[in-house]
């Protein structure tokens, strides 16, 4: 194990390391790096210009992540309420496009969104006789293709406690007199809380850092940090603050999943105390 | 479950029709277009195959081919060796430290943008020349990473008494691996590397940041982005569809050797 240990040392905790200390260097007169300690690259990371682009990262993340939830989640019900036999196959080709290429992916929405794409052509069948309507480069095709990449995942998420979900147990709250309303939101859902709340993170975690999804269906100067943290390396060559920016997403990760994680245990023990209670 | 009115039933599979639709319909789209006798991208007008020929007569995208094919061979050779001995010495010792999971898990979870940037620093501090070596310098990091998670998964139910016995009966600690704890966990290093051969053909940002200058080390992903950048042609419709064509194919039979394991 030393051998692998070793390179995960040398060719990620040790970049890694490298970029949070460059956070604390000045950019250089031509581009370089000027080795004198500062903090005003995190300075530039609160003011309102960046603070800005940060909320609206957040804000397209948090949509995305709320419509991959509610999508997912009715998705993965329906499956776990399929005969079990088709269960396995249903799940299989739910996460399929999973596995094809991210790019190709987003690609497709570039093709059906643009301004001659099926989208329109549909609404010509449908008698539109207008322009176009430009849905390619906005902030919708973000959120549309962000949902569409990770939707996948979701539904594996929320799955996995609904399928081990014991029927008993919503069938005994009918029996005591609830709705069948009343049953999921008292005794599905809570059960279900830790696979809605894994693939939430997973959506959130994975948009909010996003670049390619912006970069391909926001259009050349719609932002998010992710293409923010590429400028700084690639055209601004402002090195420095480029790190500080990718160590301010670290940050809002690991707040996230420690979270999640928080939130894990309490569900957890709540549910361990509703079966308990049930079963007693 | 509970039996369900009909009416219930229905939504039920009213739901599902609507979320396959979602999800296949763009790449529907996209494979039927790539068949498109017409140049214009999005116009269907009559079956073709002339797309594929003149991909095959794209010498960008052939190079950007072989290119992916040579980091995506090195990089998963390396990191099923190096994934699998890790899967095996973390799961060896009975205890292990919270830092080490970290570090096991980091890989997976770390946005691409932020390991791209810290390998284009590190490298560039260090002076070194970039080009295909360091992508798969790179993505040795995350593919080792995914193998050592599926290996370590199989070995969750491995019975570690047969390693003493094989040990005991006086077999060396090579002839031990070989004849006794490779095949039980041979499956699962086979899809491992399977995942990490898709991971690295698909992968984009790091390979983008880790290239350096120059078209020699483009990548296939690298090539797609650039093109998707210029506009929509129905050969990319074409590679697309290769290209999906090859992930899908390695990882449905990767998933197959995995449900193998949770047969047996």
């Amino acid at each position: 194990m030393a051998p692998a240990l070793v390179w995960l040392t040398a060719l990620m905790v040790v970049p890694c390391a490298l970029v949070l200390a460059l956070a604390f260097f000045r950019r250089g007169i031509y581009g370089g790096i000027d080795y004198t300690f500062t903090l005003e690259n995190f300075g530039l990371v609160v003011d309102p210009l960046y603070a800005g682009i940060f909320l609206k990262s957040a804000r397209i993340a948090g949509t995305a992540t709320i419509i991959a939830v509610v999508i997912g989640y009715a998705a993965a019900y329906a499956i776990s309420a399929a005969p079990r036999r088709l269960q396995p196959v249903f799940l299989f080709f739910a996460v399929l496009p999973f596995w094809s290429n991210y790019l190709i992916r987003t690609y497709a929405w570039i093709v059906l969104l643009n301004r001659e794409g099926l989208v329109t052509q549909l609404l010509r069948w449908l008698g539109y006789t207008g322009e176009p309507p430009s849905m390619l480069y906005t902030e919708g095709a973000v959120i549309a293709g962000l949902v569409y990449n990770y939707l996948p995942f979701v539904i594996l998420a929320c799955y996995a406690p609904l399928s081990r979900l014991n029927p008993e147990l919503a069938e005994a709250s009918r029996d005591l007199g609830a709705s069948a309303a009343t049953t999921f939101r008292r005794v599905i859902l809570p059960l279900t809380v830790p696979g809605i709340a894994a693939g939430a993170v997973f959506v959130f975690v994975l948009s909010i850092g996003n670049f390619v999804t912006p970069a391909l269906l926001g259009g050349g100067r719609f932002q998010m940090i992710g293409n923010l943290v590429y400028d700084q390396f690639l055209t601004a060559n402002d090195w420095p603050f480029g790190a500080a920016l990718a160590m301010a997403l670290i940050a809002i990760m690991l707040l996230v999943l420690m979270a999640q994680a928080m939130f894990a245990d309490r569900a957890a023990g709540r549910a361990a105390e509703a079966t308990g209670g049930a079963d007693g | 479950m509970a039996e369900r009115s009909l009416a219930t039933r229905r939504t039920l599979r009213l739901v599902l029709g609507l979320v396959f639709a979602f999800l296949y319909i763009p790449i529907a789209v996209l494979v039927a277009l790539s068949f498109n006798k017409g140049g214009l991208p999005t116009a269907w007008s009559g079956f073709s195959l002339k797309w594929y020929v003149s991909l095959a007569g794209n010498s960008a995208i052939l190079s950007a081919g072989l290119n992916t094919l040579i980091v995506a061979l090195v990089s998963t050779a390396t990191a099923t060796l190096l994934g699998t001995l890790l899967a095996i010495g973390v799961e060896m010792r009975r205890r292990h430290g919270k830092a080490l999971e970290a570090l096991i898990f980091a890989p997976m979870i770390i946005p691409d943008i932020v390991l791209a940037i810290a390998l284009l620093s590190f490298f560039s501090m260090l002076n070194l020349t970039m080009g295909l070596h360091t992508i798969i310098l790179a993505h040795v990091v995350f593919n080792l990473a995914f193998v050592c998670s599926v290996v370590r998964a199989r070995l969750k139910s491995f019975d570690w008494s047969i390693v003493e016995a094989s040990a005991d009966l006086g077999a060396s600690a090579f002839t031990t691996f070989r004849r006794v704890t490779l095949p039980v966990i041979l499956p699962a290093v086979i899809a491992g590397a399977l995942l990490a051969f898709t991971l690295s053909v698909d992968e984009f940002i790091i390979a983008f940041f880790t290239a350096g200058a120059g078209r020699a080390s483009t990548t296939l992903p690298m090539q797609i982005y650039s093109m998707i950048r210029f506009g929509i042609t129905p050969e990319i419709n074409a590679l697309a569809t290769i290209v999906m064509a090859v992930s899908i194919t390695a990882l449905t039979l990767s998933q197959r050797l995995n449900r193998g394991i949770i047969g047996q």
